[in-house]
């Protein structure tokens, strides 16, 4: 399957091209040319998936491919970083994930950002990005992964900051990059332990099983904790950064600053589940040797998808509601990674993850890309600024209420099916676990149509003008995603991806799945009588639980607790007193020696003074100091 | 003659054709085509150097010679080189001669600036080539002495100040050093000052307690060592555009590179047993210069601690005595050389337009001046260490290579400079989003004219090499660990 190698190729090259070009090409060409190359990447992934999937099963198991591994950095001679792809059921799948996004905002865009300045750009930055992403999916070694993982971090800090004229996409793109930085830093210690032990940064030898590999680490243990643990936890941290898990979220709201397509694209469906694909890509450690890391992440993802949810309740900005929404979305995938086991039925969690992974892919790009063509329409993102706009935007209205139907997990939609996986795996896990995460559910389901109410129906904001569907190019890639969201659910999924890479059934437990669709219908039903028609029940809670409602809709003042942390103590407790320290202590010591250098020499120069009568004077009194010396001493 | 004196000898012709020149443009030729020269040179250089390695010679150093100047003193000119030695030749033909042409337009006296500029450049190549402790000296010397006219007399703020400052604590430090070199001389009972002679005599380890805390330190000062780095904002702060990439680009590797030649190389057992102290001042140059950046304005001064942190991490690199990080090390000297060097002639295209290197008082250049504002960028996404570029390619090889270390508390040390990738982001970030996003501040900068083919030709010139170390790396990876192994054989033998 050499071929592969053209899917990271053709971006890469469309991105150096569009780049050296900038805007010496029409705008169009830039963006066709752009589309063309994007089209050919998903046709070759959806046929290198088609391929894998046929004819790559030996035994009734799932191979591993390697179709391409070269060294590019020889550190030491065993540890060297190799650029390579490796195509295994979930890096297949991320193809599919990372190709068809891509290919819908590449589409999308043609329209939404037409006449924008600097469209070249745009879609330079956007194949870099889709290389850096598929370059990460396919990585054969965590420092091939590290790699572009960084490269995914600086083509979404570009894309980001894309207005770079207004000064809060500027701010949002500088926060999304430090923090996720600062957690990356935590995965290049994890790294650099992992391999100081194991004696290798490939993903084959380290997840084989082969526990020769981990001797290593026998009896090493700091606080208590293994080093093991501390190092799978610490590469944790990166992908959490990544993956937006509390507390390290703050970014993703923020970054919402970029274009809607990017936000559809990168912090919907492909980077911020990195952090994901990076637990599972890294799965049988963490279920063999720290099963305590393992379960933190669990914890973790429970509460981040609790938490986003609650604040999601209370956004007024719709994207914004629809990124608290992707984070606790991945929580959800965290949760079903973390009690999740190795194994056929075992591994149950393992494959409803990826499983949620692909179809909230799919559903989060669609409600982001709507929620694009809203905006286009009514040049707001203020949900008081929306209201009645089914009459005229009929396609957006109807594929955004199947994204609103799938993500709140009323069948046959393909959200219903994964998240009941999810939930399944999470009963089984611990049944406080399980109605954790359907109370949850049912949270999302709520605000999902509190969204879509607020957007299409309620009472009508006045417009300048009146709003108009979005051209065929926008509504494309819409009716597309839609058809993927109705259908996806029925994708034997287990058949295809599994913690062991042996395909296995999994039936759809109907307990689980007839609590979870009456307490969706029910969160529904609430929200109809809240915000279908004007109603005055929503205010009247809010000034009822007006605590509350102030602290979700600051989002629990954690950005202000990191500006603390950030400005007054690192800022002005740390960088301020060293930048003073230096220029005052320091150096005031080296300009100390200086001075005290010019003061001797001012003091002695009277004594060369060139008069005759000094000098005999003083040479006199050193006769005889040196005669008195020699006589007495 | 040996061909590499042909490095000392070109600067050397460079100086007597730009005596002889008239005009501006005479003084430009020149100094253009033996920049060009010196580029090309460098390139059969390494041209050469690779087919005789493939050939399977396994030389210590390549293309030797001996000269005696001086019989009585045992006074030789030595010269040869290895794959180390190569790089930083490679990376100062980059740096001279783009630094050629970010001084096209220098004023007043071109023909001057350019001697004094060969000058220095000849200093430089001569120390890279040298392989005897006299003649490393007398180059680094002949580095020296230029750069105290070139900043005081073409220099810009309190440039009288700097000059001094930057010369008297060089000089001190290069005081530090002739004693080191002297104490090495008669300590190991060498017949010659050959690097390569006296590593064969074994230094007695009482006189190594001395000589290798005074040699690391003098060559410390030019690497910008905690504490004796404050040369380095004021030096560079003044200094005129040109000046200041060489220096930072190049002259501070002499730090580094002469700290491995010299130091370690000869005295081996003592930086085993002091490796720990330097290793904790060179921990604090990687942190302590971050931090310091965070809070600077100006620019210069900005990128001054920016090096400083970058230039302490190539000393903790080769304090770790081990393949990896020294590798890492010499790494990081040509990043750090490159990206150092696009900082300051991009600052001083900046500085040209705007006559402010205040980020309070600039801002949104980017819509002005795309190209330096992209190339801006691209630097600083070198620096805050982007796969693909040069920064992180240096930085992982010190970072892996320095954890591989069997002591835990070089293990620890390893992580606590770690931490610097993120203050560099803050930093990198902080100075890209002010002076280049946002809305234009200062409407005089609404009519600034982007940069043109002379500046164009030299950061282009930066960037590909940056970009080609760091997404092609192997190859002078490999050189440069080929070269570093059996020096480092020698010392854990």
């Amino acid at each position: 399957m050499q071929y592969t190698l053209l899917i990271l190729a053709l971006p890469l090259l469309n991105f150096i091209v569009l780049g050296l070009v900038d805007s010496k090409w029409k705008p169009k060409v830039a963006g066709t040319i752009g589309t063309l190359v994007l089209t050919i990447v998903a046709a070759l992934s959806y046929y290198a998936t088609y391929e894998y999937f046929s004819f790559h099963k030996v035994n009734g198991v799932f191979e591993k491919l390697m179709p391409f591994n070269m060294e590019w950095l020889r550190f030491t001679d065993y540890l060297h970083i190799n650029l390579g792809i490796l195509l295994d059921p979930i890096s297949v799948m991320m193809l599919v994930v990372v190709s068809t996004v891509s290919l819908m905002v590449h589409i999308y865009s043609l329209g939404y950002m037409k006449g924008e300045r600097g469209f070249e750009r745009y879609y330079a930055f956007l194949s870099l990005f889709t290389f850096s992403m598929l370059g990460l999916v396919l990585a054969t070694n965590i420092f091939q992964m590290y790699i572009f993982w960084e490269l995914v971090g600086v083509s979404s800090y570009l894309l980001i900051g894309f207005y770079y004229t207004k000064p809060s996409a500027v701010a949002a793109a500088k926060k999304a990059f430090i923090v996720t930085r600062f957690a990356d830093l935590g995965f290049l210690i994890g790294i650099l332990l992992l391999s100081y032990f194991t004696k290798t940064f490939d993903f084959e030898a380290l997840t084989s099983g082969n526990a020769s590999v981990f001797a290593g680490f026998t009896g090493v243990s700091f606080m208590g904790i293994s080093v093991l643990s501390w190092a799978m936890a610490l590469i944790f941290i990166g992908g959490a950064g990544k993956s937006a898990m509390f507390p390290l979220h703050i970014w993703l709201p923020d970054a919402m600053e970029g274009p809607t397509p990017v936000s559809a694209l990168i912090h919907a469906a492909t980077m911020v589940v990195a952090g994901v694909y990076l637990v599972a890509r890294l799965f049988p450690i963490y279920d063999l040797y720290t099963p305590g890391v393992l379960h933190g992440i669990a914890y973790v993802g429970a509460f981040t998808s609790l938490f986003a949810a609650i604040i999601a309740v209370v956004q007024t900005d719709i994207k914004r509601v629809l990124a608290f929404s992707t984070i606790s979305q991945i929580g959800f995938m965290m949760v079903a990674l973390g009690v999740s086991k190795m194994g056929g039925e075992q591994g149950l969690g393992y494959m409803a993850s990826m499983f949620h992974l692909f179809t909230h892919a799919m559903f989060k790009a669609l409600l982001f890309l709507g929620a694009g063509s809203v905006i286009h329409a009514v040049h707001s993102n203020e949900m008081n600024h929306m209201g009645g706009l089914r009459k005229y935007m009929p396609i957006t209205n109807i594929t955004f209420l199947i994204a609103c139907l799938a993500i709140a997990g009323i069948p046959p939609f393909s959200g219903f099916f994964s998240k009941d996986e999810i939930l399944t795996a999470a009963f089984q896990f611990s049944p406080y676990f399980g109605a954790l995460m359907t109370f949850t559910a049912g949270l999302t389901a709520f605000y999902m149509f509190r969204l879509y109410y607020s957007i299409f129906w309620g009472k009508e904001h006045k417009h300048q003008h009146t709003p108009h569907e979005s051209p065929l190019v926008m509504a494309l890639p819409l009716v597309f995603l839609a058809l993927v969201t109705v259908f996806a659910g029925f994708i034997p999924f287990g058949e295809l991806v599994s913690s062991d890479r042996v395909p296995f059934h999994s039936e759809l437990d109907l307990t689980v799945a007839s609590i979870s669709v009456i307490v969706a219908l029910f969160s529904i039903t609430l929200a109809t009588i809240f915000y279908r028609k004007e109603s005055k029940i929503p205010s009247l809670l809010a000034t009822k639980f007006s605590g509350l409602h102030k602290a979700a809709s600051s989002r629990f003042y954690v950005d202000e607790v990191y500006l603390f942390i950030t400005k007054k103590v690192i800022f002005n407790n740390v960088s301020r007193p060293i930048a003073w320290f230096d220029r005052h202590i320091i150096d005031g010591t080296m300009n100390g020696f200086a001075s005290t250098t010019q003061w001797g020499s001012l003091k002695i120069k009277g004594v060369q003074s060139g008069q005759v009568q000094q000098y005999a004077y003083v040479f006199l009194l050193g006769t005889l100091v040196i005669a008195a010396l020699v006589l007495f001493v | 003659m040996n061909f590499l004196s042909l490095f000392v000898l070109i600067p050397a012709l460079m100086m007597a054709g730009l005596f002889l020149s008239k005009s501006r443009n005479q003084i430009r030729t020149v100094a253009a085509i033996g920049a060009s020269l010196l580029m090309i040179l460098s390139g059969i250089l390494t041209y050469l150097y690779l087919t005789q390695r493939a050939a399977g010679n396994l030389a210590e150093m390549l293309f030797t010679s001996d000269t005696v100047w001086y019989a009585p003193f045992n006074i030789h000119y030595t010269v040869g080189v290895d794959g180390v030695s190569v790089s930083m030749l490679l990376l100062t033909s980059v740096i001279v001669f783009t630094g050629v042409f970010a001084s096209w337009k220098i004023d007043p006296l071109p023909k001057e600036f350019f001697l004094w500029y060969s000058l220095l450049s000849s200093g430089v190549y001569g120390f890279f080539i040298s392989t005897d402790l006299f003649t490393m000296f007398m180059f680094y010397e002949i580095a020296l002495i230029p750069m105290y006219l070139l900043i005081g007399v073409w220099g810009s703020g309190r440039k009288e100040y700097g000059a001094m400052k930057l010369t008297l604590m060089l000089m001190g430090g290069s005081a530090l050093l002739l004693v080191g070199i002297l104490g090495i001389y008669y300590s190991s009972g060498a017949t010659s000052m050959n690097i390569l002679e006296i590593s064969k005599h074994h230094i007695p380890m009482a006189f190594q307690r001395y000589f290798f805390p005074l040699t690391f330190m003098g060559f410390g000062v030019l690497g910008a060592l905690f504490p004796f780095h404050t040369w380095s904002p004021d030096g560079h702060a003044s200094a005129p555009t040109a000046v200041s990439m060489l220096h930072a680009g190049v002259l501070m590797k002499l730090g580094g590179y002469g700290a491995y030649r010299v130091a370690i190389y000869l005295m081996p057992q003592a930086a085993h047993e002091m490796a720990w102290f330097f290793l904790i001042l060179t921990g604090i140059s990687v942190v302590y210069g971050a931090f310091a950046a965070v809070h600077q304005t100006d620019l210069k001064y900005i990128n001054a601690y920016s090096s400083v942190s970058h230039c302490g991490l190539v000393l903790f690199a080769i304090l770790m005595l081990n393949t990896t990080a020294m590798t890492g090390a010499v790494l990081q000297m040509l990043s750090h050389g490159l990206m150092t060097a696009l900082f300051f002639a991009l600052i001083g295209m900046i500085y040209g337009r705007t006559h402010t290197r205040l980020i309070t008082e600039m801002g949104g250049l980017m819509k002005v001046l795309p190209f330096l504002g992209v190339s801006y960028v691209i630097a600083g996404l070198a620096s805050l260490g982007l796969p693909g570029l040069s920064g992180f390619v240096a930085e992982m090889t010190i970072f892996v290579g320095s954890f591989q270390h069997v002591d835990t508390f070089h293990r620890i040390l390893t992580i606590v400079a770690t931490s610097s990738i993120v203050i560099t982001a803050v930093y990198i970030l902080r100075v890209v989003g002010k002076l280049l996003f946002g809305a234009v501040q200062d409407a005089h900068h609404q009519h600034l004219e982007d940069a043109t083919w002379y500046e164009r030709l030299s950061v282009v010139t930066l960037i590909i090499a940056i970009v080609a170390i760091g997404s092609a790396p192997f190859w002078i990876s490999n050189m440069i660990h080929d070269s570093v192994v059996p020096v480092l054989s020698q010392i854990i033998k």
